[in-house]
Formats: C-alpha cells, sequence, structure tokens
C-alpha cells in the first residue's frame, strides 16, 4: 500500500458550519506528514477525523471517505476502540492521567487486555526507552505523573501511546506548551518515531513544520490548498495563497 | 487634557486621614470565626466531662463490649448499639453509593448536560423533606413490605440502610456530580483517543481523577447517616440485641439517647452522654479513615524484572 491514510472528498460540518471542504490527501507511510494553517481553517478538525474523534461532539455530520490502509474506517462501524488503538493521538497540552507513571504507560496495555503480568512491565520500559524517559523515570515510576516537567508529560503521553503500538501518531500542536528546547527535543523525538510510525502533525508554527517533516499540507478556511513535499511547499508553493502565508504575509 | 487630568488626580491623591477600619473588621471576624470554633470545643468538652467519668465507674471495656444496658440496674454496655449504629450506617452507605454515585456518573459521563440541570436540583430536593417524613414514609410502605415479603418484623437494619440511604442521595450525588465535572475533559479524551470505552474511561480514570470530591461526598453522606435520629427511630425497632441478619431489628447509638433523655436521670443520664461520647468517637475515627484514604497517593504496581 503506497499510501497509509487516503481521503476522497471529505466534508465535515459542524451544525451549518462548513469546517471540511472536499479535502483530498494522501498521506505517505512513515515519514512525517505536516499540515499548517492559520487558526480554525480546519486542521485540527481534519487531524481527528484519522480517529474518527469528531464524532463525540454533538451536531457533526461528515461525508466522504477517510482510507486507512485501503480500508474505509467508516466502516468499522461502533468498533473505534480497535481504530483508535491503531492511531493514536497527542494532545496540544500533555495530558496525562492524574496515576502514576507506569500506570499511565500500562493504560493502554490494560485497556486493550494486551498484555499480562509481567510482560507489562517489559512493555511499559521498552515504552518509556522510546521516548528517552526511561532512564529518567526508572526509579520514579511510581510518581505521580502529574509531578512531572511539561516535557517529561508530553513524552510520557507519547510513550503511551507507543506501548499500545500503533501505526499512525496524530500530533495535534503537541509542542505549543512547551518551551522552544523542549520543542526541540520533542521534534527530535518524532524523527526517531518516523521510522516506524506515521506521523501526522498539525501546527501553527511553519518553522516547525519545515524542520520535521517530509510533506506539508497547507490549510484555509476548510480547504486543503496545497499539498506536497516540504520544500517545494515552503520555496516554490503553485498556489498564491500558500505563498502568502509560508512568507509570512497574513496568518 | 485627559493625561493632565489623571496625573493631577494620581498626585493630589490625598494621604489616607480616613478612619481606617480594616483592624477593626479583621478583630470582629476574628471573634466571630473562634466563637463558632469555641463553641466546638465547648459542645465536645461538655459531653466529655459529663460522659467519661461514667465510662470510668462502669469499666471501659464493660461500656463498649457489653449488651446489657439495664439503666435501673446501673448496667450500661452499649455492644448493641454501637454494632447497630454501624450496620445501620454500612447498609445506609451502600445504598447512598450505589445509588448516588450510580446517578453521578450516569449524569456526568452518559448523559446529554441539559439532563443534569434538571435531575440535580430535583435531588438536591431530598434534602428538604425533614425526616420525620422519611420515617413516616418507611413505616408506612416500606417496613410492611419487608415484613411481607422478606420476613422478620418488617423494622429492621434493612428498612432504616433504605430509609438512611435515600437521605444521603442528595449529599453523595451533588457533591459527587461537582467532583466528576471537576475533572478535565483532557482525561477523557486522552483515554477515548487511546482506544478506551466511555465505560473503562470512567472507572479507570474519571472516577480516580474525582476520587477526593467522591470520598468526601461519601463522608459527608456517612455523617448524615450515624447521626440521623428520626427516621432511624421509627423504621428500626429499636430493641437491645446485636442484629444477626439485615431483618433484626436494632437500637442506634443515637436512638438510645432520643428515646431516653427524656426521663433519665443520675447515671442512666451521664450513660446516655457517655453514649453520646462514643458516637463522637467513631465519627471521628470514621472521618480519619475516609480522609487517609482519600490522601493516599494512587501507588503504581512494581515493575516486574
Amino acid at each position: 500500500m503506497k499510501y497509509k491514510i487516503q481521503t476522497s472528498s471529505l466534508n465535515l460540518h459542524y451544525g451549518s458550519f462548513h469546517a471540511l471542504k472536499d479535502v483530498f490527501i494522501r498521506i505517505r507511510p512513515r515519514m512525517i506528514t505536516a499540515i499548517i494553517g492559520p487558526s480554525g481553517c480546519g486542521k485540527s478538525t481534519l487531524l481527528r477525523c484519522f480517529n474518527r474523534m469528531n464524532e463525540r461532539t454533538a451536531g457533526v455530520q461528515i461525508r466522504g471517505h477517510i482510507l486507512l490502509d485501503g480500508q474505509d474506517i467508516s466502516q468499522t462501524g461502533n468498533d473505534l476502540t480497535q481504530l483508535r488503538k491503531r492511531v493514536g493521538m497527542v494532545f496540544q497540552r500533555p495530558n496525562p492521567f492524574p496515576l502514576s507513571v507506569f500506570d499511565n504507560v500500562a493504560y493502554g496495555l490494560r485497556v486493550h487486555a494486551m498484555k499480562k503480568g509481567a510482560a507489562v512491565g517489559k512493555a511499559v520500559e521498552a515504552a518509556l526507552r522510546a521516548t528517552d524517559l526511561w532512564d529518567a523515570m526508572k526509579d520514579n515510576l511510581h510518581r505521580s505523573a502529574l509531578e512531572l516537567s511539561a516535557e517529561q508529560q508530553q513524552r510520557l503521553c507519547i510513550s503511551r501511546l507507543v506501548a499500545v503500538e500503533p501505526e499512525v501518531l496524530l500530533m495535534d500542536e503537541p509542542c505549543s506548551a512547551l518551551d522552544p528546547i523542549a520543542t526541540e527535543h520533542v521534534e527530535e523525538l518524532m524523527r526517531v518515531l518516523a521510522e516506524k510510525y506515521t506521523i501526522i502533525i498539525v501546527t501553527h508554527n511553519m518553522q516547525q513544520a519545515a524542520r520535521v517533516s517530509q510533506e506539508t499540507g497547507f490549510m484555509l478556511l476548510g480547504e486543503l490548498v496545497e499539498f506536497g513535499q516540504t520544500e517545494r511547499v515552503f520555496t516554490n508553493p503553485a498556489d498564491k495563497r500558500t505563498e502568502d502565508y509560508v512568507t509570512g504575509r497574513y496568518g | 487634557m485627559t493625561t493632565a487630568l489623571t496625573q493631577t488626580v494620581g498626585l493630589t491623591r490625598p494621604k489616607t486621614t480616613r478612619f481606617n477600619a480594616n483592624p477593626i473588621i479583621r478583630i470582629v471576624l476574628m471573634l466571630l470565626a473562634l466563637s463558632a470554633m469555641s463553641g466546638l470545643a465547648i459542645i465536645t468538652l461538655f459531653i466529655f466531662k459529663e460522659g467519661v467519668p461514667i465510662i470510668a465507674k462502669v469499666g471501659f471495656r464493660h461500656f463498649l463490649f457489653s449488651s446489657n444496658w439495664y439503666p435501673l440496674e446501673g448496667e450500661f454496655g452499649i455492644f448493641s448499639m454501637i454494632m447497630g449504629s454501624l450496620a445501620v450506617t454500612a447498609g445506609a452507605m451502600v445504598v447512598g453509593m450505589v445509588f448516588g454515585l450510580g446517578c453521578a456518573i450516569l449524569l456526568t459521563q452518559f448523559c446529554p448536560p441539559r439532563w443534569v440541570s434538571i435531575i440535580k436540583p430535583a435531588i438536591e430536593l431530598l434534602a428538604g423533606i425533614p425526616s420525620v417524613v422519611y420515617g413516616f414514609i418507611g413505616v408506612a410502605i416500606l417496613v410492611p413490605f419487608i415484613r411481607d415479603y422478606l420476613g422478620g418484623p418488617g423494622l429492621s437494619v434493612l428498612a432504616s440502610s433504605i430509609v438512611l440511604g435515600v437521605m444521603t442521595l442528595p449529599t453523595i450525588t451533588s457533591i459527587s456530580v461537582d467532583a466528576l465535572q471537576a475533572v478535565p475533559r483532557t482525561y477523557g479524551e486522552g483515554s477515548i483517543a487511546l482506544g478506551a470505552t466511555e465505560w473503562q474511561t470512567t472507572y479507570m480514570v474519571i472516577l480516580k481523577a474525582a476520587r477526593s470530591g467522591i470520598v468526601a461526598a461519601v463522608i459527608l453522606g456517612m455523617g448524615r447517616a450515624i447521626g440521623e435520629t428520626m427516621a432511624v427511630i421509627m423504621v428500626a425497632g429499636n430493641t437491645l440485641d446485636v442484629p444477626h441478619s439485615i431483618l433484626d431489628p436494632v437500637r442506634t447509638l443515637t436512638s438510645n439517647i432520643a428515646l431516653e433523655m427524656g426521663y433519665a436521670a443520675g447515671d442512666h443520664r451521664k450513660a446516655l452522654f457517655a453514649t453520646g461520647v462514643t458516637l463522637f468517637v467513631i465519627i471521628m475515627i470514621l472521618n480519619t479513615i475516609a480522609l487517609t484514604v482519600s490522601r493516599r497517593r494512587s501507588k503504581g504496581k512494581v515493575l516486574a524484572k
């Protein structure tokens, strides 16, 4: 399968507000795709289509198709748990659960009944190693996750996803609550994770998109205006609106 | 013009020649606060002063662990009433928690928010019903029902537990709803996005996050249940035996005081104060336990190596 996720004529309405207009996007596997655009352009909404989180909001109507590995995800019916296990999400504000570090990472394993007994401990260690948290956390596994720094919390949230072995990581402005140094660390982590996972990051930080992603989509007022290789989108945009945005003329 | 004006005002702001009321208000408020506290202290002192000597006279162990309560012969053992109070309170907590917490979870997690704004005040209205009315309904409907369908005299631990449980519902439901609503939405979203079901999210994350508030709700409910008197007198049967089943009648510590205070004198009267001391200590112990439990950190399992 050439594309991990594909959409065709994806439309989304919040009540009478047309939030996504005929979005056609193709996400390649095991690389980082960035979606940029000004606030309210629908980029987070698009991201939340991929794990069907929008459907939790009242008054949302979705038309069109979203294919994950060639299969329409709306066909999964009500078994959203499997979809969300495959397509994990990192939020804007780090949101570790008010549990211990260990229980945070083990949470997904328990929810999906994936591992038992000693295997849980092994999986937690592996997940914490994957986000470079293990050395700092191995003696603090029973501390409350809420006591960690913002960066550690965000890493922990990523560990929590990695533990359930997803295929796609959706990141909704994962660095907006972090300072520049922590941001750099998380970006570094994303590059490492991209070797195994398909990552889609929504950001309104254009430099970040340029730094980490291989492909970039630019959205405006619910439309995917432009999509292509990051370098081309930033240096030689095909659409006037993209050019205006990436050169900082508005947004 | 405007700048000039504000500057003038700023410059000519008068030095406070006005009478400064702050220290006086502070002292008045302090006195008010102290008098509230001293009320507690005086009540405590008084019941201990009245009650403790008789406990010493009867013997601490005899008083607490004997079931012989024959005031006229100078026999004061309140074991059956302690058991009665504990049984009735435990039963009420089961009823109150199952229904109160269940209702709070339903309202906050699985209902449209509009329902909460209708159902929560309705449940809170239960608190306005006088306890004698609860007792009356208990005697008129619940007690005959239990007698006819479950056996026993009807006046029983079960009847009291149900009546008291319903009486604690407004407290438990309303405080639990507040606690659950205070849990940040992001916790739930994170869990759902990880593939957890709504129910897994509720009991593995939301309830844990709201735990201290829920424990507070239960403590307050428990306080109401163990201290309630009128409704219990009406439905508990008030016999002086240690209950062996939930269908047996019981007398609680509070009922004992209320039933006998009217005609008690001398040691008997003092023994009733001693009953109050016991109630006081039991409530303190229960509250301390509950607070300790709520403050204890969530401990993860030890990593298997």
